[in-house]
């Protein structure tokens, strides 16, 4: 039948412009040649993240090291599959559940699973129910429909600490926020610039989003301390600032998820209406099931609601629902005292073993020699080492070494094994000596 | 005296506050954050997904549900494909890893999903194709790429359409306008009407075509019909969108259904393909599909593929992957393949066998109405012309629920309901017209 379709395409063609003597295949491929609508586009740069592995993976050389995405890797270098995680899947399993489509919100056991998890189960605001959430595509998806949401809400802009996460600032662009940015961070001192941050603050417009990181911020691992987030509550409040937390690694910073949730949680008590985004992409290992949630703390039960009915407004025309089996995984485990348990210990782990890295780290930058300070490898927290690199040194590193991380010269300690930290030290002292 | 007592105990209450450094007001939302969302109104329920809701709170033990477009077996349940549990089993097996997909997701299921949609023989290495959150996020990111870089045009969708396609492509910033596609005074497509808007159309627009199994009225051209169409968009340049949702699903054979799509790459139209896996491979849930746009060359494909990520990543990054490894999964092994397509063309088989029993049990009953589009149709949904007010008083008064447009879908029918909504159907609309309106 296509066949016949085609001699007749030809026929009419032919008709038309005498184009008689184009081979019968070639006809779809020369229409398209002179007509294609994409004729003139340019090839879009590689994102600074994700791209980074896909240089990695073309290079041939055999010690070849990334240290890029935040993805953790154990001591052989191998993704890791969180035990919990895999006996919550052999569960689901044996259970043979259906795939049906699970509601523009999301998984609700998954999401009141979840929001016990990040605001703690005494959270008063949460057993008033004017906590209320929906799921989200991880960290990422959150971010975006929280901003859609925002700029459909009357915002402008959106404040990012300097600096975030690569990604932030097109999350939020895409969303139709302009991005502006309060000082975090002294280079020079390789640590928190906590008085140009709350100068920077003061100075925020009264009802603007702000972007806090929970916890292990990205890329500099330095977080303020419990009195310093008192404070930046203070002016939030003074300002009438709202907090948006970024959550992506609780239990993985210091290997104790209230710990790690302890500043939001702070917020929510001192009377923030916050909205948070949760990831369980590295805490719980779900990477590729994009498993999330974003919620957000209302003055009533009734007005967080109406808060959640606008949010699948924007997320129907997105993806219409988000997927299960990721949510499945975490609603298995979390709501399992047994395999809560084991997750506690098994994040602890990785959180341990990156903890254990820094120190090794820091120890073979001495042994090789180097005489700057690498305090703040240890100093920093959760998955990231910001080692002070420039661009110049972190392109050397690339094309002299092969060790591949950011331009931001941050890097993911969660890649640094037993077997690769000596080349590592090697690479980093070179480069910056 | 108790006065007293309750002055103590708020004294000292209002001491213990100042020690311990917390406010009492704490779980009081502060004064600038309680104005923050205090406006915001209560979004409306989702058209379709809301009259689900609507049958879950219901309590009648009578109720029928023919309003999501999901599957159902005979007994009324939800149905996971064999192959495709087994596929799950075997990637338990082999341990597989759950690692970040690359931001145009698993390579390997793409090939796979391609293939099937364009077939064995397709060219590849010029059509750009990204995974995505099933049809929905196809048609999302598709109608952004359009947006970006075809700025300006319109996309034209069918009237009427599935109920989230105009939503989507708003959402991308595309305006949306309609061609004439569905006759309801003929209970069939109003074929000249369509030609005429296509043709009236200005140069370079967009079109939206439903692959196969039109969702809601079933009622798709003609294999004669679709060369027109393509002589159509071809004379005024436009651009080919296609949204494929029931491949397989509506005639039962997976290479009949992707006929329209195939011919219109044959014939050298521009196409976009917004491809999903949730009917045919009964995803539904785990998200699952393409989005997919046909170049002149290989290095056209690079181009594309370049702007298609950067649509993506900072929307959600990168893609869910249970539902494309299963896929993949099920694609890859011959014996597995197989054993797919006889489970998928069972479903269809079910959907054409109810179609006819539904329309022989009306006429049963008493329904004297021309109900041969309900067997002539094809796909999940019977558009059975049925009015706003027919439809509702079939949910009210007999629990039966389906969009106020008149659709049903058939795979909620079976051999205990069936008589019942025959019977209710008939009561609705004796006497009464189904071709106005």
């Amino acid at each position: 039948m296509i066949r016949q379709v085609s001699s007749s395409v030809i026929r009419s063609l032919s008709a038309h412009g005498g184009k008689s003597q184009v081979p019968k295949k070639f006809v779809g491929t020369a229409r398209c040649l002179s007509t294609s609508p994409w004729a003139n586009y340019e090839m879009a740069p590689l994102d600074p993240i994700i791209g980074l592995t896909e240089q990695y993976n073309q290079d041939s050389f055999p010690q070849k090291v990334i240290v890029g995405v935040g993805a953790y890797r154990d001591d052989g270098g191998k993704p890791y599959i969180l035990p919990c995680v895999r006996e919550a899947e052999d569960r689901l399993f044996k259970k043979h559940l259906d795939m049906e489509y699970s509601g523009i919100a999301g998984d609700a056991n998954f999401v009141e699973e979840s929001l016990k998890f990040g605001y703690g189960e005494d959270c008063v605001a949460l057993q008033e129910n004017r906590v209320q959430g929906v799921q989200a595509l991880s960290g990422t998806g959150g971010l975006r429909v929280m901003g859609e949401l925002l700029r459909k809400n009357g915002h402008r802009h959106i404040y990012v600490p300097n600096p975030t996460w690569g990604n932030h600032k097109a999350i939020f662009t895409n969303a139709g926020l302009e991005v502006k940015t309060y000082a975090y961070y002294d280079a020079e001192s390789s640590s928190l610039d906590f008085d140009s941050l709350v100068k920077d603050l003061k100075d925020i417009p009264s009802g603007s989003a702000v972007l806090l990181h929970a916890c292990a911020h990205n890329p500099t691992g330095m977080d303020p301390t419990m009195d310093q987030w008192k404070e930046i509550s203070s002016i939030c409040k003074e300002r009438g600032l709202l907090p948006f937390f970024d959550m992506a690694y609780q239990g993985f910073a210091s290997g104790c998820a209230a710990t790690d949730a302890a500043a939001l949680r702070m917020f929510v008590d001192e009377g923030h209406l916050v909205c948070t985004i949760q990831s369980f992409s590295k805490n719980f290992g779900l990477y590729g099931h994009r498993v999330g949630t974003l919620s957000v703390v209302g003055a009533t039960e009734e007005e967080a609601q109406k808060v959640v009915s606008q949010l699948k407004l924007v997320i129907r025309p997105m993806y219409s629902n988000p997927p299960r089996h990721g949510a499945r995984i975490v609603q298995t485990i979390l709501s399992d005292p047994m395999l809560r348990e084991d997750w506690e210990v098994q994040c602890a782990g990785m959180a341990a073993r990156i903890n254990t890295m820094r120190t090794v780290l820091r120890e073979r930058l001495s042994a090789v020699g180097s005489s700057r300070n690498w305090n703040h490898i240890t100093k920093q927290i959760g998955m990231f080492a910001f080692s002070g690199l420039s661009k110049e040194q972190v392109m050397k590193m690339r094309e002299k070494h092969h060790v591949y991380c950011t331009l931001d010269g941050r890097i993911s300690m969660a890649g640094v094994t037993s077997g690769n930290a000596d080349y590592i030290a090697e690479a980093i002292h070179d480069v910056s000596k | 005296m108790a006065k007293a007592t309750l002055g103590l105990i708020s004294v000292f209450l209002y001491g213990w506050s100042v020690v311990c450094g917390f406010s009492l007001d704490a779980s009081t939302p502060t004064k600038a954050a309680a104005s923050l969302w205090q406006d915001v109104p209560q979004g409306p329920p989702d058209a379709i997904l809301g009259i689900a809701q609507a049958f879950r709170a219901c309590e009648d033990p009578k109720k029928v549900n023919v309003c999501v477009g999901a599957y159902r077996t005979s007994e009324g349940n939800p149905w996971v494909l064999p192959s495709v549990r087994k596929a799950e089993g075997i990637m338990l097996e082999n341990n597989e890893i759950k690692e970040y997909l690359p931001i145009e997701g698993d390579a390997a299921f793409v090939e796979k999903a391609l293939q099937f949609a364009y077939g064995k023989n397709a060219p590849l290495d010029r059509i750009a194709g990204v995974q995505t959150l099933s049809g929905t996020g196809a048609c999302r990111i598709g109608g952004a790429f359009l947006n970006a870089f075809l700025p300006g045009r319109t996309i034209y969708i069918p009237d009427p359409s599935w109920g989230n396609h105009k939503k989507i492509f708003e959402a991308c910033g595309l305006t949306v306008q309609t061609y004439r596609y569905y006759e309801r005074s003929q209970n069939g497509l109003d074929f000249e009407g369509m030609l005429e808007d296509i043709q009236t159309a200005p140069k370079g627009s967009i079109m939206l075509l439903h692959a196969c199994a039109h969702n809601p009225t079933g009622c798709d051209p003609t294999p004669a019909q679709w060369q027109q169409i393509y002589q159509s968009i071809l004379e005024r340049d436009h651009v080919a969108f296609f949204d494929s949702a029931y491949q397989g699903f509506a005639s039962g054979d997976s290479e009949q259904d992707a006929g329209a799509l195939r011919a219109a790459v044959d014939a050298g139209l521009p196409v976009l393909l917004a491809q999903s896996f949730a009917k045919n491979f009964g995803l539904y849930g785990e998200r699952c599909g393409t989005l997919s746009v046909v170049c002149g060359t290989a290095a056209q494909k690079d181009l594309v593929m370049s702007q298609l990520k950067c649509i993506i990543r900072p929307m959600y990054s990168s893609p869910p992957r249970h539902g494309s490894s299963i896929v993949k999964t099920v694609l890859s092994d011959e014996p597995l393949t197989e054993q797919y397509y006889e489970e998928c063309a069972s479903m269809a088989n079910r959907i054409v066998d109810m179609r006819t029993k539904l329309v022989e049990k009306l006429h049963e009953v008493g329904s004297t109405h021309d109900w041969s589009h309900v067997t002539q149709q094809i796909g999940m949904f019977a558009f059975t012309g049925m009015s706003s007010d027919m439809c509702d008083q079939l949910t009210e008064e007999y629990s039966i629920f389906l969009t106020r447009d008149g659709r049903i879908s058939i795979a909620g029918l079976n051999d205990n309901n069936l008589e019942y909504v025959a019977k209710a159907v008939h009561a609705v609309t004796d006497g009464k017209s189904i071709t106005s309106n």
